[in-house]
């Protein structure tokens, strides 16, 4: 493979990695936090595409205010499944499984509702020039995305990261995925920090999609399943409940799907196969995954 | 000073309280002591909010807080140590001493508490950046008193502080319960298995049978009582 291509195919999968680790680390809050699978969060992350063609495309906002309202709109999504089911359910004392379900059937009334505003066909995401330029460094290349969704991801990381270790709602968080019990005795509003970190996580679910959104434009009711389910695999693979893992894992993949693809093109039909089969080794070897470490599953 | 009156709960239909009563005047130690089952820490959670309660009333100086939520009672100054420490297994002794004063937004104040935790429990200040879940038991128990006494609280409740630690350091831990409430006026609902030492700090006791109290008095008087010494003392003749 020439040079060139290799680094192209290299930013690819960084480009794509980000994007899977971004929506990972929705799965793992939720998991992490109230032992919740969120089966909804590929819609989430489907619904902010629409979002953005609704502000941007439609409404003809600047798009950087119209990607504000989306992210801001989405985590606010977020926030009203958890309240209007989720937190009704635990409430009234459901089990775990019941919980996961109602998650199913909310990821359904999301997909059904957008299909009967917005039709099944598919609508152009607003992609923005400043970010799809394409660049060139000697001899290669590159979209900006190659560059800048990195970037993005790189920071938002960092102030994650910062968040939960030195701020006082970060620590709530922790505090209550950790023993929610206990929690309360610290005098945190568990309900509060609940709906908090659903924000949290659809929101960068959001800033994933819009990223996605600039590389693959076309968008349909369905455009969150396989990027939903890839992420749901990275953040197992990396050890649900553990956002670091989500990371590593959402990398892993992209980097993988992009580099099977490339080194062997006749496998290309396949590519949404290796995540899978990444999955199954990962599990085999460690079935807490890369640096997840066994969690008692909380009722 | 708390006052619980005809407090019920239930499990899924199962009576584990009916109707207690207990009173916790200012500054004074109460226990309550009881079989395994007898619904002792039940007691502690319904105050605490953790879990609700079928009826009854809680009054904490005058004011009825039966209604209030786990958040407004710690507010209120009343915190639960509960069974089993429930220290944050995966944050360090300093971040568990934090959390303690998750309500409290006077941060200069937090620090020199801080400081004083590490003064009563200088094992605490060694292992400040150690994961709580790498503590030995003994450890963990008193970050679990002092991460509580990080709030500042009004009354303290404590379940079973004792369990599980060396009679040596059984000793320290009621050491510190009666110095926190005889130098701060602390008063203290004290939930212990080992009777013969909880009756003797406790100013009054209650002695709870599967969901019902069976018999009160001062310390002094349950130490004495024959049934007590024979059921929970084991030096009945
Ligand atoms: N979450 C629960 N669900 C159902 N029953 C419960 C629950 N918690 C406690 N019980 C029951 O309520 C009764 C009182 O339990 P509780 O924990 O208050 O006892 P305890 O006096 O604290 O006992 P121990 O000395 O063993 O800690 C017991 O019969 C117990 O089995
Ligand atoms: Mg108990």
């Amino acid at each position: 493979m020439p040079f060139d291509v290799l680094i192209q195919q290299i930013c690819n999968g960084l480009v794509l990695g980000c994007v899977y680790a971004l929506v990972s680390i929705g799965y793992t809050i939720t998991y992490g936090i109230i032992r919740l699978i969120n089966f909804a969060h590929n819609s989430i992350f489907m619904l902010s595409m629409y979002f953005a063609i609704v502000f941007v495309t439609m409404l003809a906002l600047p798009w950087w205010l119209g990607f504000i309202i989306v992210i801001a709109l989405t985590a606010i999504m977020g926030v009203l499944t958890e309240k209007l089911a989720y937190h009704r359910l635990r409430n009234r004392g459901a089990p775990t499984s019941t919980i996961k379900i109602a998650a199913l059937g909310v990821s359904y009334l999301i997909d059904n509702v957008v299909i009967v505003i917005f039709s099944g066909r598919p609508k152009q995401f607003p992609t923005v020039d400043l970010l799809t330029d394409v660049f060139e460094i000697g001899p290669v290349r590159l979209q900006r995305t190659a560059i800048i969704v990195p970037l993005v991801v790189l920071v938002l990381l960092v102030g994650l990261t910062y968040f939960l270790n030195h701020t006082k709602p970060g620590l709530a968080m922790r505090a209550v995925s950790r023993d929610m019990e206990a929690a309360r005795l610290m005098g945190i509003d568990v309900d509060k920090t609940i709906a908090f970190s659903f924000a949290i996580g659809s929101g960068l679910a959001a800033i994933g999609a819009i990223l996605w959104g600039q590389r693959y434009t076309s968008v349909i009711p369905t455009v969150g399943s396989m990027p939903g389910m890839k992420s749901f695999i990275a953040a197992v693979i990396g050890g649900i409940g553990n956002i670091d893992g989500a990371v590593i894992g959402g990398m892993l993949i992209g980097m993988i799907e992009v580099m099977v693809v490339a080194f062997f093109p006749g496998l290309s039909s396949y590519r949404d196969v290796f995540s899978f089969c990444l999955l199954l080794i990962v599990l085999l070897i460690k079935p807490t995954g890369i640096i997840g470490e066994k969690v008692a599953d909380k009722a | 000073m708390l006052e619980i009156k005809n407090l019920s709960v239930s499990y899924g239909g199962i009576k584990a309280l009916k109707s207690i009563s207990i009173t916790v005047p200012d500054k004074k130690i109460v226990t309550l002591i009881g079989a395994n089952g007898a619904g002792k820490s039940t007691t502690l959670r319904a105050i605490a909010k953790l879990i609700k309660h079928d009826s009854g009333t809680i009054i904490y100086n005058g004011e009825d807080i039966t209604a209030i939520s786990a958040r407004e009672t710690v507010q209120k100054g009343i915190t639960l140590i509960p069974e089993g420490r429930h220290v944050f297994p995966d944050m360090t002794v300093l971040e568990n001493l934090k959390l303690g004063a998750f309500l409290r937004t006077d941060n200069k104040a937090i620090k020199e508490d801080i400081d004083y935790m590490y003064e009563l429990f200088p094992v605490l200040k060694e292992r400040s950046t150690q994961l709580a879940g790498t503590l030995s038991g003994g450890e963990q128990q008193m970050l679990a008193v002092s991460r509580a006494l990080m709030a500042r609280p009004k009354m303290l409740m404590m379940d079973e502080p004792s369990l599980g630690l060396a009679p040596m350091l059984v000793k320290d831990i009621f050491t510190i319960i009666e110095r926190v409430n005889r130098e701060d006026g602390l008063p203290i609902l004290l939930i212990e298995q080992n009777a013969n030492f909880a009756l003797k700090v406790a100013d009054y006791g209650y002695v709870l049978e599967t969901g019902t109290i069976q018999l009160e008095g001062t310390g002094e008087q349950l130490l004495e009582n024959e049934k007590v010494k024979e059921l929970y003392l084991g030096t009945g003749d």
